[in-house]
C-alpha cells in the first residue's frame, strides 16, 4: 500500500464521516461547520492523493466491504489520480465557500447528509476497480445529487427539475450498466483487470462503446442528451451547482475514458468512434454557447456554458481517438492532454463562476440578470474574482482556458490527413466550430459581466446589495489563483497530466514539453508552435500600462459632465443595454436555430404617433426539448392512455392474458 | 392384470378425462355442468386406483379415496347446494359462442399434444401417454374460466384445472407425496367453502353473480368519487 491510495481512502472516509455527522450535530451552525470542515479536509486529501498518485504512481487494494463473494476492488492509477486531483481542487474551495453561503440556511440536515454522500459517490467512482463498485458509487452520486437538486422542494420548479434529472440519470445508469454487461460477457468477471485483458469482437466493442457513450454522454450533458442540465443546475444551491457542473460532469468524462479507453483499450478504436465523439463535441460546443447567449437567468446561462465546455473536452477526446486509430500516438497524446487540461480548467473556472453567481444570488436574492447591474461598486471582490473566471472561460491569455483550447487547436491543426474525404473534412470543421464557440463564449461573458456588474442598478435589490463574507471570498479566491497559475505555468503542470496518456496510449509528451524550459510551452515541435504565458502577461502589462499612461498623462484632470442623451432629459437605468438587448443581433443572425417567439405590443391611446407603453417579450426555447423530449413525452403519455383502457378490463381479460402467456411460454420454451 | 392392460386402461381413462373437459366447456345448463364435474372427479379417483394397483403404491390408494370423497362427492354436493339456494339453474351465457369455443379447445388440445411429445419420449412410466391429455385438461379448464360469465362456472373451471393438475401428477410421477396431496386437498376444500361463502356475500352486495356487473359497480364507484 502506498501513500496515494491511503490518502484517497482517507478522503473518502472523511466524506463518509461528514455524511454521518448530522446524526450527532443537530444545530444548523454545528452542521454547517462540520460539513464545511470535513469536506474541506476531504478535498485537501483528495488533492494531495491525486498529486501523489500522479507523481509516485498508485496502487490497487481489495477492501473487505461489499458483497460476501465480491469484495470491493479499489485502485488509484494515473487516470484516477488525475480526476481525484480535479475533484479535490474544486471541493476544497467549495467547502470553504459553503461555510459562508449556508449561513442563513436554517434547515440544513438534508444538505448536510447528501452533499458528502454526493462527494463520496464521485470519489468512489474514480477509485473503483470493478464494475459493481463503479455502479454502486455511480448511483450513489446520481441519487444523492437528486436530493440536492430538490433541496428547496417547496418550489414546483425544483421538483420538476428534480424529476427530469432523476429520469435521465437513471436512463444513463441503465445504458452504462448495459455497456458493463457487454464487457462482463467478454471477460466473465466484474473486475476491471479481467475486462482489460479480455478480447472483444468489433461488433460487441462497438455496442459497448455506444452504450457507454450515450450513458456517460447523458450524464455529461452532451447535446441532445442535455435536457436535464439547464433545469437542474439553476435550482440547486449554488455550492452544489458548482460541484455538479465543476466535477460531476467531469466524472462522466472520467467514466467514458475509463470504459472506452482503458477497459476496451485504445487498440480497439474504430474510425467512426472518434468521428462520432468529435461530432458530438462540436455540436455540444456550438449549441451550448448559442443557447447560453439567449439566457437571462444567470445560473441557467452558466449551465449552458457547461454543455459548451463538455463539447470542447469531447473535441479533444475525439481528435485523440481518431489520431490513435490512424497511428499517431504523439498527437493522440496531445489531444488527450488538451482534453484533460480543459477538464481541470473547466472544473476550476466553472466552479468559480457558479460560486460567483451564488454570491450575487446570496446578496440580491435573484438569478435574473435583468434586475442586476452596477454590482461592481457594491461587491468589488466578487466582481474581480468573477472577472478572472470570465476571462478564463473566454479563453483569453494569460489564464488557463487559453492554454487548453490552444492545445486543442494545435491538435486539430497538426492532424495529418487521415482516412477518406469525410475525415479530412471533419477535423478542420470541428476546429472551426471550436473557434466560433470560443468567440461566442467571449461575447456571452462580455454580456454577463457587463449586465451584472457594470452600469447602473436595475432594481432595488441590486442597489442595496452587499459584499459577501470572508469565507465566500476565500472560497472564490482559491480557484481564481489556480486559474492564473495553470495559465501561467502549463509547462510545470503538463508533465503530471502526461501520466494519463502514458498509461492509456503508451505515448508521452515529456520530451517535447521539457525541451525549452519552463518558460515556453511547445506541444510537439518548436518549428510548429510555441506559447509562453509569462511573456504574454508581461507584454500585456507593458502595453496596458503604456496605453494608460498615454490616455491619462500626469497633470491633466479628468473632467466629468452630464451624459449626452439625445435630448431626452429623463435617463434611467432601464435604458441600459440589458441581457436581452445585448444578444439581439445574434438572435437575428442565428434566427434559424433559435426560432425566437417574439411579442411586440405598443399601446397608443392618445395619438397614433404617441406610444404610451411598449411591451416586448421574447422566448427562445431549447430545440432539443421541443423536438426530441416533448414528442417522446407525448408518445409515452399516449401509449399509457392506450394501456389505461386495458387496466379497466374485466377478470376475463386478465384470465385471457394469463392463458395466452402460458401458451406462449409453452410454445417458446418447450 | 397384465401391465399392457393397465396401461391401456389408464389411456382409456385419460381419453374419458379429455371428454369430460370438453363436455364441461360445451354444457349450457348449470346442473349438467355440475354433473360432468362430478363425473370428472370419479374418473380421477378410478384412474388413481388403477395406477395404484399397477405400481403397487399404497399411498396412491389413499389419494384415490380422497379424490373420490372430495372431488367426486363433497365438492359437487357443496356447489349443488349453492346453485339451489341461489337459483342459478339457468344457464351459463358464455362470452364466446360455443362452436367457437370448441374450435379453440380443439386447437389447444392439439397444441398440448405437440409440446408434450418431446417430453413423453424421455419418460419410462406406464402413464406417460396421459401427460399430453393432462396438459390439455389444464388449458381447457382455464379456457372455461375465460369464456364463462357466471362466477360459479369460473369456480368450476378453477376446480377442473385443479383436477387436471392432480391427473398430471399421477401421469408424470405416479402421484405427489401423500403429505402434499392431503395439503392440496384441504386447500381445495377450504377454497370451495370460501367461494361458497363469497357467492352469498356477492349476491347480497351486488344482487347478481355476473362478473361484469361487479366490474360495472366498481367503475361507477370510481366515477362517483
Amino acid at each position: 500500500m502506498n501513500t496515494a491510495i491511503i490518502l484517497a481512502l482517507a478522503s473518502c472516509s472523511m466524506a463518509l464521516v461528514a455524511a454521518l455527522a448530522p446524526l450527532f450535530l443537530r444545530q444548523p451552525v454545528a452542521q454547517r461547520t462540520g460539513l464545511s470542515l470535513l469536506l474541506a479536509a476531504s478535498g485537501l486529501l483528495a488533492m494531495i492523493a491525486g498529486i501523489c498518485g500522479l507523481i509516485l504512481g498508485g496502487d490497487a487494494l481489495i477492501l473487505p466491504l461489499g458483497l460476501p463473494w465480491m469484495p470491493m476492488h479499489v485502485r488509484l492509477d494515473a487516470l484516477g489520480s488525475f480526476f481525484c486531483l480535479v475533484i479535490g481542487s474544486l471541493l476544497l474551495p467549495v467547502a470553504i465557500y459553503s461555510q459562508g453561503y449556508l449561513r442563513d440556511e436554517t434547515r440544513l440536515t438534508s444538505l448536510a447528509i447528501f452533499m458528502p454522500l454526493f462527494v463520496l459517490g464521485m470519489l468512489g467512482v474514480v477509485l473503483s476497480d470493478d464494475a459493481f463498485t463503479f455502479m454502486l458509487f455511480w448511483e450513489l452520486m446520481s441519487v444523492s445529487s437528486y436530493f440536492l437538486v430538490t433541496f428547496k422542494h417547496e418550489n414546483l420548479e425544483n421538483r420538476k427539475a428534480g424529476f427530469i434529472y432523476l429520469l435521465m440519470a437513471h436512463m444513463a445508469g441503465l445504458l452504462i450498466l448495459g455497456s458493463f454487461a457487454v464487457l462482463y460477457a467478454a471477460a466473465g468477471s466484474f473486475e476491471f483487470s479481467a475486462m482489460r485483458d479480455a478480447t472483444i469482437s468489433p461488433f460487441w466493442a462497438s455496442a459497448a462503446f455506444l452504450l457507454a457513450g450515450f450513458g456517460f454522454g447523458t450524464k455529461a450533458g452532451v447535446v441532445p442528451l442535455h435536457g436535464w442540465l439547464p433545469e437542474a443546475h439553476p435550482v440547486a444551491p449554488s455550492n452544489v451547482s458548482a460541484l455538479m457542473s465543476g466535477i460531476m460532469l467531469k466524472v462522466a468524462i472520467f467514466g467514458f475514458i475509463r470504459v472506452c479507453w482503458d477497459l476496451m483499450g485504445t487498440g480497439d478504436f474504430q474510425w467512426w468512434w472518434g468521428a462520432l465523439v468529435l461530432a458530438a463535441g462540436s455540436s455540444s460546443a456550438i449549441t451550448g454557447v448559442l443557447m447560453a447567449l439567449q439566457q437571462h437567468d444567470l445560473k441557467r446561462l452558466l449551465a449552458y456554458h457547461s454543455i459548451e465546455n463538455i463539447g470542447i473536452i469531447l473535441i479533444g477526446l475525439g481528435l485523440s481517438m481518431l489520431l490513435a486509430h490512424f497511428g499517431h500516438p504523439m498527437l493522440a497524446a496531445l489531444g488527450l492532454v488538451a482534453a484533460l487540461y480543459h477538464t481541470i480548467n473547466h472544473a476550476l473556472f466553472k466552479g468559480l463562476l457558479f460560486m460567483g453567481a451564488g454570491a450575487v444570488l446570496h446578496s440580491t436574492g435573484t438569478r435574473d440578470m435583468e434586475s442586476m447591474g452596477g454590482l461592481i461598486h457594491r461587491m468589488p471582490w466578487t466582481a474581480a474574482l468573477f472577472l478572472v473566471a470570465c476571462l478564463s472561460i473566454s479563453a483569453l491569455p494569460p489564464f488557463n482556458g487559453f492554454v487548453s483550447e490552444w492545445l486543442t487547436f494545435q491538435t486539430a491543426l497538426m492532424a495529418p490527413q487521415m482516412g477518406g474525404a469525410l475525415l479530412t473534412a471533419i477535423v478542420p470543421f470541428s476546429a472551426a466550430m471550436l473557434a466560433l464557440a470560443g468567440a461566442l463564449a467571449a461575447t456571452c461573458f462580455v454580456k454577463v459581466f457587463g449586465v451584472v456588474f457594470l452600469g447602473h442598478a436595475r432594481s432595488e435589490v441590486a442597489a442595496s446589495a452587499h459584499e459577501v463574507d470572508n469565507w465566500m471570498k476565500v472560497g472564490m479566491a482559491i480557484p481564481a489563483v489556480f486559474c492564473l497559475l495553470l495559465g501561467l505555468l502549463p509547462v510545470l503542470f503538463i508533465p503530471l497530466v502526461d501520466r494519463v496518456p502514458q498509461l492509456l496510449l503508451h505515448a508521452s509528451l515529456a520530451d517535447s514539453i521539457h525541451a525549452h524550459g519552463w518558460l515556453w510551452l511547445t506541444p510537439i515541435d518548436v518549428a510548429h508552435s510555441s506559447y509562453s504565458a509569462p511573456i504574454v502577461l508581461i507584454g500585456m502589462l507593458v502595453l496596458g500600462g503604456l496605453a494608460f499612461w498615454l490616455l491619462h498623462p500626469k497633470g491633466r484632470t479628468i473632467r466629468r459632465s452630464v451624459m449626452w442623451s439625445c435630448g431626452n432629459p429623463h435617463v434611467n437605468a432601464r435604458m441600459q443595454y440589458n441581457a436581452t438587448s445585448f444578444s439581439q443581433p445574434l438572435r437575428r443572425i442565428f434566427a434559424g436555430i433559435y426560432r425566437p417567439e417574439e411579442e411586440l405590443r405598443i399601446e397608443r391611446s392618445r395619438h397614433k404617433l404617441l406610444a404610451d407603453s411598449v411591451h416586448y417579450a421574447v422566448h427562445v426555447g431549447d430545440m432539443a426539448v421541443q423536438y426530441l423530449y416533448q414528442p417522446i413525452g407525448k408518445l409515452t403519455l399516449y401509449v399509457a392512455k392506450l394501456l389505461q383502457h386495458e387496466h379497466q378490463r374485466g377478470i376475463h381479460a386478465y384470465l385471457a392474458y394469463t392463458f395466452i402467456t402460458i401458451l406462449f411460454l409453452l410454445a417458446v420454451y418447450i | 392384470m397384465s401391465a399392457t392392460l393397465i396401461q391401456q386402461l389408464v389411456d382409456g381413462f385419460a381419453a374419458l378425462m379429455l371428454l369430460t373437459s370438453f363436455a364441461l366447456l360445451a354444457q349450457h345448463r348449470m346442473l349438467s355442468v355440475l354433473h360432468w364435474f362430478a363425473g370428472q372427479g370419479l374418473l380421477l379417483a378410478a384412474t388413481a386406483a388403477i395406477v395404484a394397483y399397477g405400481t403397487d403404491n399404497e399411498e396412491l390408494y389413499i389419494s384415490a379415496l380422497m379424490a373420490l370423497l372430495l372431488k367426486g362427492m363433497l365438492l359437487p354436493w357443496l356447489l349443488r347446494r349453492v346453485i339451489r339456494q341461489l337459483h342459478v339453474h339457468r344457464e351459463v351465457e358464455p362470452l364466446m359462442n360455443s362452436s367457437m369455443t370448441m374450435l379453440v379447445a380443439l386447437g389447444v388440445t392439439l397444441f398440448s399434444f405437440h409440446i408434450i411429445q418431446p417430453i413423453e419420449k424421455t419418460s419410462l412410466l406406464m402413464t406417460r401417454d396421459s401427460m399430453a391429455i393432462a396438459t390439455a385438461c389444464v388449458l381447457l379448464g382455464m379456457l372455461m374460466m375465460i369464456t364463462r360469465k357466471k362466477a360459479i362456472t369460473q369456480v368450476i373451471g378453477f376446480l377442473a384445472v385443479e383436477n387436471a393438475l392432480f391427473f398430471a401428477a399421477i401421469g408424470a410421477t405416479n402421484g405427489m407425496p401423500l403429505v402434499v396431496e392431503i395439503g392440496i386437498a384441504f386447500d381445495v376444500l377450504i377454497a370451495a367453502l370460501i367461494f361458497g361463502l363469497f357467492f352469498f356475500q356477492i349476491r347480497t352486495t351486488f344482487d347478481s353473480l355476473e362478473v361484469d356487473t361487479m366490474n360495472a359497480h366498481l367503475i361507477h364507484k370510481d366515477d362517483d368519487e
